[in-house]
C-alpha cells in the first residue's frame, strides 16, 4: 500500500484517500478522499446522513474503514491504531451530542482530559500539582466556565458543555480537533463566541468542524468541503460551495 | 461547597470505621470476659454470626468497587470468595493430620476414602500458613486477570459480561462438585481442628477470628477508598458514565477494568478465606450462580457507590435473612429478597446510603444559600427574623 500513496500526503496533517466504510451493505462511507494541510481549519458541511460523523470515527479509530488510506501527520496509519493509541498521538474529538462526565465536577472533567500520563500506575499515585491548576485555570478562563468549575458537569446547560467539552479538547492539548456539530443548541450570541474560541484554538492547532449552522460556518471563513452519501461532492471557499448547484439542490435547498 | 461535602463525607467514613472498631473490639471483650449471665454478655454463637456478615461485607465491598464506580457488574464475585474460602479450607484440612477419621498423617480423609494414595500436587505447601494466605491472594487475583484480559480485551461489557461471570462461577460449581477434582467434591471441606495451634472452635479462636474479620473490613474500605478518591478512582467513575469519551482522551479502559477487577477479586478471596474458619465448612454451593446474584443485591440496597453503603447492606440483608430463614416464613425468603430488591430499584435507586448522602446534601445546599441570603441581609444592615 506504502506504494500507492501520494507524495503529497506527506505534507498533509490529515490524508484520507479511496475510504470505504460499509454498514450491513449500506455505503456510509463512499471512495472518500480529503487532505488538511497543517494548521489549516476545515468546515465540513452536508445532509444528516453525508457520512460527517463516521468520518470523524474513522480518524479516531472508532471504526475500521473497509478500504482507502487514512494518515496522520504525513506518516501514521491511522486504520492500524485504536483510540487510546490515536488520542495519545494528538488527536481530540468533541462529540455530536456533548459528552462530558456528568456526575464529576468541571474541574475534574478538565483535569482527566488533561494530558498526563495514562498509565494505570501513575493516575493511581497521582499527586495535583500547581502545573495541572494552572492548566485547569487557563481553559476554564477560556471557556468562560470560570465560576461553574466546582459544579457537576450534568448541572450545565447544553451550551455550557459544548463548551467544556471544547474545554476537554483544549486541555488535552492535541494537534488535531475534530469537533462535531459545536454549536447545536446555543443561542446566536453563544454562537458567534465559539466561532472566535474555534478561530482562536485554530492559531496554533489543526481543526476539522462540522457544522449546519450556515451563518457559523461563514463565520470561521474558512475552507468548506460539503460532503454528501459518502463522498466530497464540492470544495472551496463558502460563497463557491454555496454557489454549486448539486449543493443546492442536495444540501442548502432553493 | 464542595468543601462541606467532602467534609461531611469524611465524618460517615470515620463514623463507620468508628462502628467497625467498636465492634471488632467490645464484641469480642464482652464475650471472653463477662460471665455468660450478664445481659451485656455477647454469645459466641452471635459473634460469629456477626462475622460471617462483616465477611459477607467486604465482599460487598469488593462488588461496590468494580459496580459502583467502574460500571462493571460481576455476578460471578461469590467465586473468587469462595476461592479465597477453598484455600482457606485446604490449609485447614492439612492441619487436622492425624486426628482425622482415618488418621492418615498426610491424607485428608476424603482422599482415604477415595482410595488416593498420594496427595495431588496442587495440595503441596497448604500445610503452610503463609503459602495459603499466598493462595488466598494470589487464585482468586489470577483467575480474575486472565478472565478480565479476555474479557476486557474482547470488549465484552454490560449484560454480556455479567453473563460470562454467571457462567464462570457455575463453571466452577461443577468441577468442584466432582470427587475426581480433588476437593472434597459435594462434602467440600470441612471438621476442621484448627489454626496456627489454636482450636477453631474454641471462644478465644473466635473472638480473634471475628475481630481480624473486623480489621479486614476497616483496611479493605481504607483500601477501596484510597483507589476511589485518587485520580485513577475518577477515571474509574468516568469509564462507567462515558467509556468511549474516556478512550478518546487517551485511557487505556480495558487497563483500568483489569486493574479494579482483580483487586476486587482479591479483597473478595480475603473475605472467603476469614469466612471459612468461621462457619466451619466450604463447599461447592458457594460457587452457587445465586450467591453471587445476592451479594449484589446487598450492594443495591445499601447503596451503589458509596461503599460504607455496601457494607451496611451486607449486613442489613442478612441480619434479616437470618431472622425470617430461622421462622415461619423460611420458605418465602427468596421472594421477599426478591421482592426487597424490586422494592429498593424502583423507590430507593440510590439505595439507603446513597439515597441518604443525596437528602444531606440536599439540605446542606438549602442551608448554604439560607447562610447566603442572610449574609445579603446582614450587608444591607436589616437582620433576617428566624425562627430558630
Ligand atoms: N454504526 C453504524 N451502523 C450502521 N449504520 C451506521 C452506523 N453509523 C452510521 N451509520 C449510518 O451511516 C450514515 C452516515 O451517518 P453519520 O456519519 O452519522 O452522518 P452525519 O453525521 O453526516 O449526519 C447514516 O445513514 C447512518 O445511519
Ligand atoms: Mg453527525
Amino acid at each position: 500500500m506504502s506504494s500507492a500513496i501520494d507524495p503529497r500526503a506527506t505534507s498533509a496533517m490529515l490524508y484520507l484517500d479511496g475510504v470505504h466504510v460499509t454498514f450491513d451493505g449500506f455505503h456510509a462511507i463512499n471512495n472518500l478522499s480529503l487532505t488538511i494541510a497543517p494548521g489549516e481549519m476545515r468546515a465540513i458541511i452536508g445532509p444528516n446522513g453525508a457520512g460527517k460523523t463516521t468520518m470523524m470515527d474513522i480518524i479516531t479509530g472508532k471504526t475500521k474503514p473497509d478500504e482507502g488510506d487514512v494518515l496522520f501527520d504525513g506518516i501514521t496509519d491511522l486504520t492500524r491504531l485504536d483510540e487510546t493509541q490515536i488520542a495519545e498521538l494528538g488527536i481530540g474529538r468533541k462529540f455530536q451530542k456533548p459528552t462530558v462526565f456528568e456526575s464529576q465536577t468541571v474541574e475534574d472533567n478538565l483535569l482527566l482530559a488533561l494530558n498526563a500520563d495514562h498509565r494505570v500506575r501513575s493516575t493511581l499515585f497521582w499527586q495535583r500539582s500547581k502545573a495541572d491548576d494552572a492548566a485547569i485555570d487557563c481553559v476554564l478562563d477560556t471557556i468562560r466556565l470560570d465560576n461553574a468549575r466546582r459544579q457537576l458537569a450534568g448541572s450545565l446547560s447544553h451550551g455550557q458543555k459544548q463548551w467544556l467539552e471544547i474545554g476537554m479538547l483544549l486541555a488535552q492539548d492535541p494537534k488535531l480537533l475534530l469537533v462535531d456539530e459545536p454549536v447545536a443548541g446555543m443561542t446566536d450570541i453563544e454562537t458567534h463566541q465559539t466561532a472566535e474560541l474555534l478561530k482562536e484554538i485554530n492559531r496554533d492547532k489543526t481543526v476539522v468542524v462540522v457544522e449546519h449552522d450556515m451563518t457559523f460556518v461563514r463565520e470561521l471563513g474558512v475552507k468548506v468541503t460539503c460532503l454528501h452519501e459518502g463522498s466530497v461532492l464540492a470544495e472551496g471557499s463558502i460563497d463557491q460551495v454555496s454557489a454549486n448547484d448539486r449543493v443546492i439542490e442536495v444540501y442548502l435547498g432553493r | 461547597m464542595r468543601h462541606t461535602l467532602t467534609r461531611s463525607l469524611d465524618r460517615s467514613a470515620t463514623t463507620f470505621l468508628l462502628i467497625v472498631a467498636g465492634a471488632g473490639i467490645l464484641l469480642p471483650l464482652s464475650n471472653l470476659l463477662l460471665p455468660a449471665s450478664s445481659p451485656l454478655h455477647v454469645p459466641t454463637y452471635v459473634m460469629t454470626l456477626f462475622g460471617k456478615y462483616v465477611c459477607y461485607a467486604v465482599l460487598a465491598l469488593s462488588i461496590d468497587l468494580i459496580w459502583g464506580y467502574c460500571g462493571i457488574l460481576s455476578l460471578g464475585h461469590g467465586a473468587f470468595f469462595a476461592l479465597g474460602g477453598y484455600a482457606m479450607g485446604m490449609y485447614l484440612m492439612r492441619q487436622i493430620g492425624p486426628r482425622g477419621v482415618y488418621a492418615d498423617p498426610v491424607l485428608p480423609d476424603f482422599m482415604v476414602f477415595l482410595n488416593w494414595k498420594t496427595l495431588p500436587w496442587y495440595w503441596y505447601g497448604f500445610d503452610m500458613f503463609w503459602f495459603a494466605i499466598l493462595m488466598v491472594v494470589l487464585v482468586p487475583s489470577l483467575l480474575a486477570f486472565c478472565f478480565g484480559w479476555l474479557a476486557f480485551r474482547s470488549r465484552v461489557t454490560g449484560v454480556y459480561f455479567s453473563i460470562i461471570t454467571q457462567a464462570m462461577t457455575y463453571a466452577l460449581l461443577l468441577a468442584f462438585f466432582r470427587n475426581d477434582f480433588g476437593f472434597g467434591g459435594n462434602n467440600g471441606l470441612t471438621d476442621f481442628k484448627d489454626l496456627l495451634g489454636f482450636n477453631v472452635q474454641a471462644s478465644g479462636t473466635r473472638a480473634a477470628l471475628f475481630a481480624t474479620s473486623c480489621l479486614l473490613l476497616a483496611l479493605s474500605f481504607l483500601m477501596c477508598r484510597a483507589v476511589v478518591r485518587s485520580k485513577l478512582g475518577k477515571i474509574l467513575i468516568a469509564i462507567r458514565d462515558a467509556e468511549s469519551r474516556t478512550r478518546f482522551l487517551g485511557y487505556r479502559v480495558e487497563s483500568y477494568k483489569l486493574f479494579v477487577f482483580t483487586l476486587s477479586a482479591c479483597i473478595a478471596g480475603l473475605a472467603g478465606a476469614l469466612y471459612v474458619p468461621q462457619v466451619g465448612i466450604i463447599n461447592p454451593s458457594e460457587f452457587a450462580p445465586g450467591n453471587s446474584i445476592e451479594a449484589v443485591i446487598w450492594v443495591a440496597v445499601g447503596g451503589r457507590g458509596t461503599l460504607v453503603g455496601a457494607a451496611l447492606g451486607a449486613v442489613v440483608v442478612n441480619y434479616a435473612k437470618t431472622l425470617f430463614t430461622s421462622g415461619a416464613l423460611a420458605p418465602y425468603w427468596l421472594f421477599m429478597l426478591g421482592a426487597l430488591f424490586i422494592l429498593v430499584t424502583l423507590l430507593l435507586p440510590k439505595g439507603l446510603v446513597g439515597t441518604w448522602y443525596a437528602w444531606r446534601e440536599g439540605r446542606q445546599r438549602a442551608a448554604l444559600s439560607l447562610d447566603a441570603d442572610s449574609a445579603a441581609f446582614e450587608d444591607s444592615g436589616v437582620k433576617p427574623h428566624m425562627a430558630e
